[in-house]
């Protein structure tokens, strides 16, 4: 295949008109000893149908959540996409757009963003929130950079609760960055307070949890607030936005900065991505925040209109002395959560999240009542759960597979501490006969 | 374009309007507070809007009137490589197998995504010249980030503390710059020779034990390709720094020219501008990050590998830097970026790159009587101008950008890079007609002209398009950053 459009004909004329020779010329910059002097060892080129026939192929090879039904969570969730979202989302004009530089061609994207922004600190009780960052977990890790540089500390404090992906990831950063991670651990599944009583102090910058946590668990944000804030420090919160239609917003109960994962918000599971972090902060923090905001302002006619703002805190102004490297939003994926919680709106939003707690509930006492689970702890949860399964999870998982079901997932490499871990989230795309062939398949297997 | 101004979501809102998307409960109807406590429970509604789906249809149709994609036209923007998006890689990447697999299934269930990931890092091992690649980073400063991570990982793994200097060119990308600040290090600028390139003796003065390495685009952010890149290599490794190289600008060189072969230690690619997946108006993109071999071991972890038939995840990598985001990266628009490979196959992709540096060096001879060229020599990918001629009759590189977009494009990337006065930088990229570029051009001396005769038509632009000249002043000094409800 090719997409250039030029035929040879027109290239030599284009070439005669510059002066050159051959394009071979035109490369003349490249000294001899570092030009490639064999063919890429790459195969191809496939034509459009051979191209279509092979990833159909590959794709076949990979077993999907339409043919399977899942239980499987832990910071990728199988919500239901409404049709709007991705028809809408295939508008050219939005997908090949790039960054709104040029705001009087981009208000499409501009206007989306503002929408965004709005919703988002609706959700979470904030007063600003930037245009997104690459994922739930890159956002905790820049909100920890963020709480360090306002506070003039140096040290972060993760609750063991948060998603140990999310954890690696604050780990690295700041690791390089030069700032300390400390972990607090945890008690019946939450944050143990008294444990981050005694480990908090004068370097801490901020606390980290996240709620509902990685266990599913319902973090109590209104005490830790309480604690961060007595030592002068933030509190960050990273949580899951459907389940702020049913919850408390963060900023109502002490959260100076809030992140989360928006894959929920109309993105698929994509095999873990592309997704989005969202990011919100107390308006004190506005400057400090990384990556694009979008604000509104007035064209030359008075007009209404939206741009790219308060750049002077990003990397093509300010170079080192930026508040983050990030250049690019996450734009379409911010894109299908406005669409998805425009569609979804006030009562559609409800509904999933008391659909996926009601449904997981359901789960939870089933299983339980097979009597092949303890529970971890007893705190309370919205849709993710944590067992302890007295067989062979692997085992079990395996029988699921045969079955056509996705089990959950099994917990003791991050946790060996719950030994036979099992961690099942129920979405309210799960129905009660799904749930119950959960159950008989677990009965089953043993 | 669309001109009618747009209601916000939130003004569209009737109370009472809803769609149903979702089923009835099936399970049973506990009480919420019996599942969660009062105290963790919201008081009253969330506020979001109200609407019905063709009300939310009609919104989202009519802001996408307001925008310009490159399937509108031609979209010269400069290191951004606007190229076309192939339709057949949007929908490959749509495909249930790819769409609708979650991260942690079972390898034997994802064989076809790890052989995805696998085959991908091979190819571009080869396009570069690398020996080991990570798809790991979302972006190209994520990639950035995680490489510089690796020089750093690297020195302080073999015992070299004191390596804590990155050098960047002063015509690098802000990204640049910013990702070295990002891992801890202290940034040194080097400054360009009269041809555009790296002064030499600027550089070898830099150097010391205290350079970690440099990070250079080459091309360079003036479209230039720097002849000295033998010795530049030769003094930063004598130094003992590393070499990085900002694939911002691989276009102008696949199938030509291999940065594992100029001597780079680390590479980023952005699969969004090179290998075609679609900006999304600004993301997803993404930022593979490749090495050569002594530094593989400290790639991001997992990495993908292959035994006796099986593609499995190496999280066994105990010098690697750590995680750097969830999961895998955007494994999505990998997906589109395999397709584009192989679809090109080796003679494509050199092909690309071909015709990307005639179309550029086309425009750039057609257009230097009337723009004041500044490196006035063969050009890659890319060429940039100075407006200071049209300057001198009271018309700035943004008038010419805004006139543009009364003609039907998108104007080319501006003030950048930051060497040039009045810089404007045209990368009209490989899958553009030379109907389009005649056009451009034509339409470009038009604007030269109207800068010298009515300046007013400048001054005044853009008039075709949704909205005028916006108040940036106005947007930073007072920021409304959301909706309130008035």
């Amino acid at each position: 295949m090719s997409y250039i459009p030029t035929t040879d004909e027109q290239q030599q004329k284009m070439l005669a008109d510059i002066g050159a020779g051959s394009i071979d010329e035109l490369f003349a910059d490249i000294p001899e000893s570092v030009k490639l002097k064999n063919k890429l060892n790459i195969p191809g080129a496939m034509s459009e149908m051979e191209l279509a026939a092979h990833m159909r192929e590959l794709a076949g090879k990979n077993i999907n959540l339409d043919e399977f039904t899942c239980f499987l969570g832990a910071g990728a969730y199988d919500h239901y996409i409404p049709s709007v979202v991705t028809n809408l989302l295939s508008r050219q004009e939005f997908y090949t757009a790039y960054t709104p530089y040029q705001p009087e061609i981009s208000q499409g994207t501009l206007q989306a963003i503002f929408e965004y922004q709005t919703m988002i600190c609706s959700l979470t009780g904030m007063d600003v929130s930037n245009a997104s960052l690459y994922d739930g977990a890159t956002a905790l890790a820049e909100a920890a950079s963020m709480a360090c540089e306002a506070t003039r500390r140096n040290e972060v404090i993760a609750i063991r609760s948060i998603h140990p992906e999310s954890r690696e990831v604050v780990s690295t950063y700041t690791k390089f960055k030069g700032m300390t991670l400390k972990e607090c651990g945890i008690k019946n599944g939450v944050a143990d307070l008294n444990s981050l009583k005694e480990m908090i102090n004068g370097n801490t910058a901020a606390v980290l949890v996240q709620s509902p946590n990685f266990f599913g668990a319902i973090e109590n944000i209104k005490e830790i607030a309480e604690i961060a804030h007595e030592n002068k420090s933030l509190l960050v919160v990273s949580c899951d936005p459907i389940s702020l239609a049913l919850l408390k917003a963060p900023g109502d109960i002490g959260a100076d900065i809030v992140v989360g994962e928006g894959q929920v918000l109309g993105n698929p599971v994509g095999f873990g991505g592309p997704y989005l972090g969202f990011m919100a902060a107390k308006k004190e923090f506005t400057r400090r925040m990384p990556g694009r905001i979008v604000g509104e302002t007035v064209d030359r006619s008075g007009k209404r209109g939206y741009v790219l703002t308060l750049q002077t805190r990003e990397q093509h102004i300010r170079r080192e002395k930026a508040t983050s490297n990030i250049c690019s939003n996450q734009a379409l994926n911010a894109l299908a959560a406005t669409i998805y919680l425009s569609v979804m709106g006030k009562k559609g939003l409800k509904k999933a999240a008391e659909l996926s707690l009601r449904k997981a509930h359901y789960a939870y006492k089933k299983l339980m009542e097979t009597g092949l689970f303890s529970p971890a702890f007893d705190s309370p949860f919205f849709k993710e759960f944590l067992l302890i399964y007295h067989g062979d999870v692997e085992k079990l998982n395996e029988h699921l597979l045969e079955r056509k079901i996705i089990g959950g997932l099994s917990t003791d490499k991050y946790y060996p501490e719950f030994r036979g871990g099992y961690l099942v989230a129920v979405t309210e795309k799960r129905t009660k006969e799904d749930i119950d062939r959960l159950v008989s398949e677990v009965i089953s297997a043993c | 374009m669309l001109k009618k101004e747009e209601n916000l979501i939130f003004e569209l809102s009737v109370p009472g309007r809803s769609t149903n998307l979702l089923p009835e409960c099936d399970v049973d109807e506990t009480e919420i507070s019996e599942m969660i406590p009062l105290s963790f429970l919201r008081e009253g509604e969330i506020d979001l809007p109200e609407l019905g789906e063709v009300d939310v249809v009609r919104h989202f149709t009519h802001l996408s009137q307001k925008n310009y994609g490159v399937d509108s036209g031609f979209y010269p923007l400069g290191s951004c490589t606007m190229k076309y998006n192939p339709k057949i890689n949007e929908e490959v990447s749509k495909l249930d197998g790819f769409m609708k697999v979650h991260p942690y299934q079972p390898e034997k269930t994802v064989q076809g995504c790890l052989e995805l990931l696998y085959k991908t890092d091979k190819f571009l091992s080869e396009i570069t010249g690398m020996d080991r690649f990570s798809l790991q980073p979302a972006a190209g400063a994520h990639g950035e980030m995680a490489g510089l991570m690796i020089i750093k990982a690297y020195h302080e793994h073999n015992g070299d503390y004191k390596r804590t200097k990155i050098i960047v060119p002063d015509s690098a990308h802000g990204t640049n710059p910013a990702s070295a600040a990002a891992v801890g290090f202290n940034v040194v600028e080097v400054k360009s020779n009269d041809r555009g390139g790296i002064d030499i003796d600027a550089l070898k003065d830099l150097m010391d034990d205290e350079i970690a390495g440099l990070m250079l685009t080459n091309p360079n952010t003036l479209g230039l390709f720097d002849e000295n890149i033998d010795i530049i290599a030769q003094i930063v490794h004598e130094a003992g720094g590393l070499l990085y190289y900002d694939g911002a600008n691989a276009n102008a060189i696949i199938g030509i020219s291999r940065p594992g072969d100029m001597g780079f230690d680390v590479v980023h690619l952005n699969l969004h501008k090179t290998f075609s997946t679609p900006h999304g108006g600004g993301g997803p993109g993404s930022g593979p990050v490749g090495v050569k071999r002594q530094l593989v071991p400290f790639l991001p972890k997992p990495v993908v590998e292959y035994d006796n038939g099986r593609y499995y995840f190496d999280n066994d990598r105990p010098l690697s830097i750590g995680k750097i985001k969830s999961f895998y990266g955007n494994f999505l628009v990998v997906v589109k970026a395999y397709a584009y490979i192989l679809s090109l196959g080796a003679e494509g992709l050199k092909k690309v790159s071909e015709a990307a540096v005639l179309n550029a060096n086309y425009i750039k001879e057609k257009l230097k009587k009337y723009f004041h060229l500044p490196y006035d020599r063969t050009c890659m990918h890319e060429v940039v101008f100075s407006g200071q001629w049209q300057k001198e009759y009271g018309v700035s590189t943004l008038d010419i950008a805004k006139r543009l977009l009364d003609f039907g494009y998108h104007p080319p990337t501006i003030y950048f890079p930051l060497i040039v006065r009045e810089a404007f930088m045209v990368e009209p990229t490989e899958t553009e007609s030379k109907e389009t570029l005649d056009e451009f051009i034509n339409t470009m001396i038009e604007i030269a002209n109207e800068a010298e005769k009515e300046t007013e038509k400048l001054h005044n632009a853009p008039l075709n398009t949704p909205v005028q000249r916006l108040d940036e002043a106005k947007a930073a000094r007072s920021p409304v950053l959301k909706y309130e409800r008035r």
